[in-house]
């Protein structure tokens, strides 16, 4: 007798399981898992090999296989029909897209101004590095009146350099430090005022803010350069630079004022109450309690803000600075170096600077977002 | 005692630590400090406008203004006023906003749901895309797009010519003017009375099956001679466009006839599904013929050929699978009826009314081309900046959006049953689109704001014409920028509004 519950014939083998690793295997997965992903990654890879090799061949110079001329060739070789960007233009024109007119034999100015620049920001990025205070009270305190009086000159014996002379790189990293630095104390205000229950202090504060929101940088600095010396008594003359530095930091302020209202904001109620129960008065409640939680929370914001507003230098070329963009626009127009694709290396030398630093911010960003998180948000 | 003396008492705070009345002491010497800045300011202002024996007002918006302007949607000319130029920019800035906002939400839409696609490829560029463009200064590409890009366009002279009649050269691109008759006016109101009919057919049909499990009748015949129909017009129109790859089926008109009866009977039987996949395999190879040869024009014919059928297979074969996996149901209403609807009304009408609609095609004379309508290449810099480097923004907001619906949403809707489609459709979009509006708002006013960078390249926007223009002329530096500014604070402020609106709208209600 046979019990027709239990089963006579082997079970037949579960095929083999088709390949979990390996290159294939992740192709299958990643490339080609269904249909329209198959014919998502053809049209991608018919795209690119369309698209790279032209590109490649233009940035390149010939010993990697490309038709760029590289640093330390001659416009002669740039003049060729077939050539690629113009690598020597670039090299020859470096010193005046970073110092833009300022004197070459003072050049150790700016090189020092960086270096210092560099050596203060490299330990305040850090977060383990300790002296946070005196570094961050030396960078944003010290370090500007020195750069002023370093680029400046006219004082222990140095020559006197007029800002119209400064330019390049060097004036872009200036209106973006000086824009952040006064910003930042401005915004703070701004952000508190906005907060505050006093109904008169909190509609300034939010008239100042939406008003400067509002309205693109463009017309703040047309403002800036045309409207100031009108608001000035009479005979005072305004630094085109220092217009520019104005409309930029009014602008800037106003945005990262928003983005410490986040951090406020963010704060649990218990936190104000905490403080007030302890008996502080309100700064003090807000720079022992309040500020150091609020703003530790927005420094990603805060650096987001900052690659704006690096962004954003770009504009006062518009109003006759020579920032990094319009030392290449106006390189773009040089004689001596005149080739079909002089204004195209130009533009793309300009975009590679900008993107290294934007880039580099934003991975910073990123990073101490990461660093930031607790893990407690919902 | 001395605790219950507390607390009867009245408080015995000195009245300068009374928290009230200091805060009117600090409120009221914050009012003044600001009254008397701005009364400096004011006075100072005075003097210099005096000393420069300026005067101030609005009237020299009506004195003639005695500069053209390059592009203009209105008429405008030397003899015109101020406040024409005012109206003309504010136009100029309206209309690339509001074609670059077009273009960037789609671009935006697309590289965000990209940068999440589970194929490595895709996801990669995109990120790519995003990391270089929103790292790089607008104004730094709007110089490379104008500059150059389309300033390095040839001469007029070797244009490129474009199907359709269109050209591109360094004056800009060139297309075909349309040359509207006055019937057309009732063409144009019967699209957009159709459009609208369909639309509400298609809510009307969805709330009858949201009660009764079913499609009305009506409908659900009517869709199916409508998608007789579709499956006619585009058959006739896959089967012409086979004719341009392989010649030997270019038979003549009536060839596709033919197919297309053919393609429709099938649609009616079991195959039908084979039917649609033939149409797609055939639009596919004709297109992707058309686009490979533009693309790598060194290869030979052939390969072009044989590649372009590969890309043909690889959409039909998605087509089928995807037909598999979706067994027949009344799921989705047909699509078929409401694009009827649109289309065929309209040119009914045309026919009817007897309308025609001529194009003026752009003629290459001796020095420039004659008819056509030009896009300036300032307008085409700008908007192609604009569009490429906002829809950078809006993917990350689409990215952010989709990723903050909750897993628990999807795995919901999984557990419902609901197919990968209706859930992103159904559950995941509906949800996304309540995080990603807000911001999209605020990019769409930031593209605004924006657009006065073409201020930079010389396209005659707002900023241009008055700020620069105007301003340089009259001199009336307070009033003119006084006007610019509360133009871009209306726009702003319109939008905030909309927005709180909208947040209050389609907020969380929790419990």
């Amino acid at each position: 007798m046979s019990f027709s519950f239990v089963r006579e014939q082997m079970v037949e083998p579960a095929p083999a399981p088709v390949n979990t690793a390996g290159p294939i295997a992740w192709a299958r997965r990643n490339l080609f898992a269904t249909p329209s992903d198959s014919l998502l990654t053809i049209l991608a890879i018919v795209l690119l090999v369309w698209a790279i090799p032209p590109i490649y061949g233009f940035v390149m110079p010939n010993f990697l296989g490309g038709d760029a001329v590289p640093p330390g060739g001659t416009v002669e070789q740039c003049r060729v029909e077939t050539a690629g960007a113009c690598w020597a233009y670039i090299s020859a024109r470096m010193t005046f897209f970073i110092y833009g007119f300022y004197p070459a034999e003072e050049y150790w100015r700016p090189n020092l101004v960086f270096a210092l620049g560099t050596l203060l920001i490299i330990p305040l990025a850090i977060p383990r590095v300790p002296f946070k205070r005196t570094n961050a009270i030396l960078f944003f305190v010290v370090y500007p009146v020195v750069c002023f009086y370093l680029l400046n000159g006219g004082v222990l014996g140095m020559p006197s350099v007029p800002t119209e002379q400064w330019g390049g790189l060097l004036v872009t990293l200036i209106i973006s430090l000086v824009g952040i630095i006064c910003s930042i104390p401005i915004g703070i205000l701004l952000a508190l005022g906005r907060q505050s229950k006093l109904p008169i202090i909190k509609t300034l504060c939010i008239m100042f803010i939406e008003l400067w929101r509002a309205v693109p940088l463009i017309t703040v600095l047309f403002m800036a350069s045309v409207m100031l010396p009108l608001f000035m008594p009479q005979g005072t003359t305004v630094d085109k630079l220092l217009r520019a530095l104005v409309g930029v930091t009014l602008f800037s302020s106003a945005y990262l004022a928003e983005v410490v209202r986040g951090g406020l904001q963010a704060l649990p109620r218990g936190q104000y109450e905490a403080a007030s129960s302890l008996g502080l008065s309100y700064w003090k409640s807000m720079w022992f309690i309040i500020l150091p939680q609020a703003l530790k929370h927005v420094i990603p914001g805060i650096v987001n803000s900052f690659i704006a507003l690096f962004k954003d230098t770009s504009l006062v070329s518009i109003v006759g600075i020579f920032d990094l963009l319009n030392t290449v626009q106006a390189a773009s127009s040089d004689i001596d170096w005149s080739s079909p694709t002089q204004a195209i290396t130009g533009y793309l030398f300009a975009g590679m600077v900008f993107w290294v630093f934007c880039f580099a911010m934003s991975r910073y960003s990123i990073w101490m977002e990461r660093r930031l998180d607790t893990g407690h948000k919902g | 005692m001395a605790v219950q003396d507390n607390i009867a008492g009245p408080p015995r705070t000195a009245f300068y630590n009374d928290p009230v009345i200091r805060g009117i002491f600090y409120q009221l010497v914050v009012a003044g400090l600001v009254i008397a800045f701005l009364t400096w300011i004011i006075l100072n202002t005075a003097q210099n406008l005096a000393a420069q024996n300026k005067s101030t007002g609005f009237g020299f918006l009506f004195e003639t203004s005695g500069f053209g302007i390059s592009f203009t949607l209105i008429p405008f000319d030397r003899s015109s006023y101020y406040w024409q130029a005012f109206v003309v920019g504010l136009l100029n800035t309206l209309l690339v906003a509001v074609i670059g906002i077009i273009f960037a939400t789609m671009l935006g839409f697309v590289l965000g749901v990209a940068r999440l696609s589970s194929n490595w490829l895709i996801a990669r560029c995109a990120t790519v895309y995003v990391e270089v463009i929103r790292n790089i200064p607008l104004l730094l590409q709007l110089f490379f797009w104008y500059f150059a890009v389309l300033k390095a366009m040839p001469a007029v002279r070797q244009s490129f010519e474009l199907p359709l009649s269109i050209f591109v050269n360094q004056r800009g691109i060139i297309v075909p003017r349309p040359l509207p008759d006055f019937e057309i006016f009732w063409v144009a109101v019967t699209a957009v009375l159709a459009l609208v009919a369909a639309i509400a057919m298609v809510v009307w049909a969805t709330r009858v099956r949201t009660k009764t499990g079913h499609y009305p009748v009506v409908v659900s015949r009517a869709s199916r001679i409508a998608g007789l129909i579709v499956t006619f017009g585009v058959g006739y129109l896959a089967i012409s466009l086979l004719g341009t790859v392989v010649p030997a089926l270019s038979l003549g008109p009536v060839f596709p006839l033919i197919g297309a009866l053919v393609l429709a009977g099938i649609s009616l039987s079991p195959y039908g599904r084979y039917g649609r996949v033939f149409i797609g395999f055939a639009i596919g190879w004709a297109v992707a013929n058309f686009l490979l040869g533009g693309m790598f024009a060194g290869l030979g014919e052939g390969i072009i050929v044989l590649g372009a059928a590969l890309v043909a297979l690889g959409i039909a074969w998605t087509m089928l699978s995807a037909d598999r996996r979706s067994a027949a149901t009344e799921g989705k209403l047909p699509l078929a009826l409401p694009v009827l609807i649109v289309i065929a009304l309209p040119a009914l009408v045309y026919w009817v009314t007897g309308a025609s609609l001529a194009f003026e095609i752009p003629v290459l004379e001796r020095f420039n081309f004659a008819g056509g309508l030009q896009l300036v290449p300032e307008m085409v810099a700008l908007v192609l900046g604009l569009t490429i480097y906002t829809a950078a923004f809006i993917a990350e907001n689409v990215r952010s959006g989709i990723q903050a619906v909750s897993k628990g949403q999807t795995e919901a809707a999984s557990s419902l049953g609901l197919r990968e489609g209706d859930r992103l459709r159904l559950v995941v979009v509906p949800q996304a689109m309540r995080v990603i509006i807000p911001p999209l708002t605020s990019q769409y006013l930031n593209l605004t704001k924006n657009s006065s960078l073409g201020a930079a390249i010389g396209y005659p926007e707002l900023v241009n014409v008055f700020m620069g223009t105007t301003l340089n002329q009259t001199g009336k530096a307070i009033e003119v920028i006084a006007i610019t500014m509360l133009v871009y604070l209306t726009l702003s402020l319109t939008t905030s509004a909309f927005m709180n609106w909208y947040n209050a709208r389609v907020a969380l209600v929790e419990r």
